[in-house]
């Protein structure tokens, strides 16, 4: 054998690109970043645990300890690197915010939003850079309905059917409801919910009357007034949409005063406050969760599994904004990885990643998730509604008398506008 | 009748922790001359400790009756462990200096209390709704009250009395008047101007953690309770005119009143008619419902 130095040259150097290529694709991540509040009021109910939700679920795909479909390591084997972000500070800074990860912090995908408002401040942002932005929280069916995004999805249902399940729920345990109050934060979501909550009434029960109609501000605190106006009008039912802290304190100083014996209490995102009011929450009080959450999740291994790896990480049971944050991130992964499978294993084109995000299903801890309206960028799930029972063997508020709502069966139809089906009466609405 | 009774109880009831934290502002404006924003940093941390300090005397099985000299413990603690930090070790530096420079400062202050109420007990809410029981439930007319809104009511009534015979009737009260009215002067007669400042300001931040202790069995403790309570502080003092005990109690009742009036009557103003009063003040009284007007010093 001859010894040819130009040609063990050649090979050395071939091994060397091909050694830097390797420690390159071993460097490569896929980079998200993750807006959510983890300052000021929403903190406590939603931003935090959702971020608490996104860290438990993000180190076990790097580790590749998730069950299948998700049990490949990271998103198709690179390691998944986060940035997060405070969403508090209002839609000025966030739509800054949102220009600083695409284009200082270079992130592949920006995960995010609790606040609606927030929302239709940095969709319109997504979609003139061209990034991919999802949303993960927000309620406002506007997003989609008012807009044609490319760039921007949302992985949980809309607002809409937090009420059209809440009122469908009323009307099959037969709860005589002639006349009924309601209390709603003064913005967006209050107001929107307000309204959904009224046009569902009016298609189930038409004789049905409004009575105190409470509007307090976002963050109010002291109800004491408030709840005086609701018991000063006999109710057979009091509706509301309060979450967090000011739910939290209408619960504390109704509940003393008597309201929930009075009146049919029925709340349509509380199931966050559950845990830590325990024993303080009025046992019969219907309760949504936006979504098929928490307590309310249907058993699944797929939910076992989360269940656990959340509760042991955070000492408490997951509620909606971990699980929404859940089902956002496993929607991306299989989107990813499809991407990626179809882009011969090389890490996909944002395009690529969209495409096979767009029309998409998949399996989350609370049922299949569908994207299948805005042209397929806004989700459907189905969801549940039930009633409160403290258990004082598991000390622990527990869901009882819990029913499952389709997702076609409480979300308006793909090209319908949420006002005109609720108005419509439902219209096509699939209903087992 | 029976909506007129509702509204004034309703009213009073609001007016009353309103009363103590807008009169621990109004304080330190008075002496001190700063437009506290981190009067709400205050409270939040009033309501924190009194929520840590009941639970803690909660578990020790002490009498849920102590529950309340244990919120008044807390509130006290909270004056004497950030008062005198925050105005020797930061504030007096600005002394002199333009008040909007100071009012910066406090917003800062605002800022950094709130990630560091964050860090010493996170962002889960605390509650500690055992006091709230303490009174049981009190009709009036055809409406059923919890009693401790009705015992705070008392309490601000209480602390009015005592800042005012304070400030009126004693020989402190009267080396405080001296210094509002003339610093230099009060200095050339021997008084310790920066001591009186100081105790000023505790006695303040002592008022803003009392209204947060005393508030906190009603509400969930959680970031963001500093925010929506500085802002109707001032609404109270504006009305009330900036400086006086008087003004913060009759500015007090007035919002208490005008937001009840307009939550039972039309809910969609409610905001608007604490505004639109402070607005009506602000036309015809300028400087508040009982602020002297006071010639200007060239």
């Amino acid at each position: 054998m001859s010894f040819n130095s130009t040609r063990l040259l050649r090979l050395c150097a071939a091994a060397a690109v091909g050694l830097c290529a390797m420690t390159a694709m071993a460097q490569e991540t896929f980079k998200i970043g993750i807006v959510s509040f983890l300052s000021g009021q929403a903190a406590e109910s939603f931003g935090i645990p959702a971020v608490n939700g996104a860290k438990v679920l993000i180190n076990a795909f790097n580790k590749g300890q998730a069950p299948a479909p998700y049990n490949k390591i990271g998103i198709g084997g690179l390691q998944i690197e986060v940035v997060y972000v405070d969403e508090a500070g209002g839609a000025t800074k966030q739509v800054q915010e949102l220009r600083n990860l695409y284009e200082r912090d270079k992130v592949d995908v920006v995960v995010g939003y609790v606040g609606s408002g927030d929302c239709l401040a940095v969709a319109p942002v997504a979609e003139e850079l061209k990034k991919f932005l999802i949303l993960y929280d927000c309620g406002t069916p506007r997003i989609f309905e008012e807009n044609n995004f490319k760039y921007v999805f949302r992985t949980a249902s809309h607002a809409a059917m937090d009420n059209v399940s809440m009122v469908r729920y009323l009307k099959a345990r037969k709860i005589p409801v002639n006349v009924y109050s309601m209390i709603n934060q003064d913005y967006a979501w209050g107001q929107d919910s307000r309204k959904d909550f009224m046009l569902s009434m009016a298609n189930l029960y038409p004789n049905a009357k409004p009575a105190v109609d409470q509007l307090p501000k976002f963050g109010a605190g002291q109800y004491g007034t408030e709840i005086s106006a609701l018991m000063s009008q006999p109710a057979d039912l009091i509706h509301s949409s309060l979450w967090g802290g000011d739910l939290q304190a209408f619960i504390l100083q109704s509940g003393p005063r008597g309201m929930f014996k009075k009146s049919q209490v029925v709340l349509t995102a509380a199931d966050h406050v559950l845990p830590g009011l325990g024993n303080k929450v009025p046992d019969g009080t219907i309760i949504g969760a936006r979504g098929a959450y928490g307590l309310m999740a249907p058993p699944s291994p797929l939910n076992t599994w989360w269940w656990e790896l959340y509760s042991k990480a955070n000492n408490v049971y997951p509620v909606q904004a971990p699980y929404r944050m859940a089902q956002s991130l496993m929607g991306l992964k299989l989107a990813a990885e499809k991407a990626m499978q179809a882009n011969k294993g090389q890490k996909p084109s944002m395009d690529q990643m969209m495409t096979a995000l767009r029309g998409s299903e998949w399996m989350s801890p609370a049922g299949k998730i569908r994207m299948a309206l805005g042209n397929g960028q806004q989700a459907i799930q189905d969801t549940a509604i039930g009633r409160t029972k403290w258990s004082e063997e598991k000390k622990l508020v527990m869901i009882e008398d819990i029913q499952y709502f389709d997702a076609e069966c409480v979300n308006p139809p793909p090209s319908v506008k949420t006002e005109d089906w609720l108005k419509s009466g439902f219209a096509g609405a699939k209903c087992k | 009748m029976q909506l007129a009774l509702t509204i004034l109880v309703d009213g009073l009831s609001y007016a009353s922790w309103l009363f103590i934290v807008a009169l621990g502002l109004t304080l330190v404006f008075g002496v001190l001359k700063i437009l506290n924003i981190a009067h709400g940093s205050f409270y939040a941390l009033g309501a924190y400790a009194a929520a840590s300090v009941v639970a803690w005397f909660s578990g020790s099985g002490a009498s849920p009756s102590l529950s309340l000299l244990a919120m008044l413990l807390a509130a006290i603690a909270v004056a004497i462990l950030t008062a005198p930090l925050t105005e020797r070790g930061l504030l007096r530096f600005y002394y002199g200096r333009d008040e909007v420079l100071l009012v910066l400062v406090t917003y800062a202050m605002f800022l950094m209390m709130e990630d560091i109420t964050k860090l010493i007990w996170g962002a889960n809410p605390y509650y500690v709704s055992e006091p709230y029981a303490l009174f049981g439930n009190i009709d009036i007319g055809r409406q059923s009250y919890v009693g401790y809104d009705l015992f705070l009511v008392v309490l601000a009534v209480v602390v009015g009395l005592a800042v005012w015979w304070g400030l009126n009737r004693t020989r402190a009260g009267k080396i405080v008047t001296a210094v509002i009215h003339s610093p230099e002067i009060a200095s050339s007669m021997g008084i310790k101007v920066s001591r009186v400042y100081m105790v000023s300001f505790a006695v303040g931040i002592f008022l803003a953690a009392l209204g947060g202790a005393f508030t906190a069995p009603m509400i969930s403790v959680q970031p963001g309770v500093s925010v929506g309570v500085i802002i109707i502080s001032f609404a109270v003092v504006i009305i009330g005119g900036l400086g006086s005990i008087e003004g913060a109690a009759i500015g007090a009742i007035i919002v208490g009143l005008a937001r009840a009036l307009a939550v039972h009557i039309m809910p969609v103003a409610e905001l608007f008619s604490v505004y639109l009063v402070m607005a009506l003040v602000l036309v015809f009284r300028p400087e508040g419902l009982f602020q002297r007007i006071q010639a200007r010093k060239i």
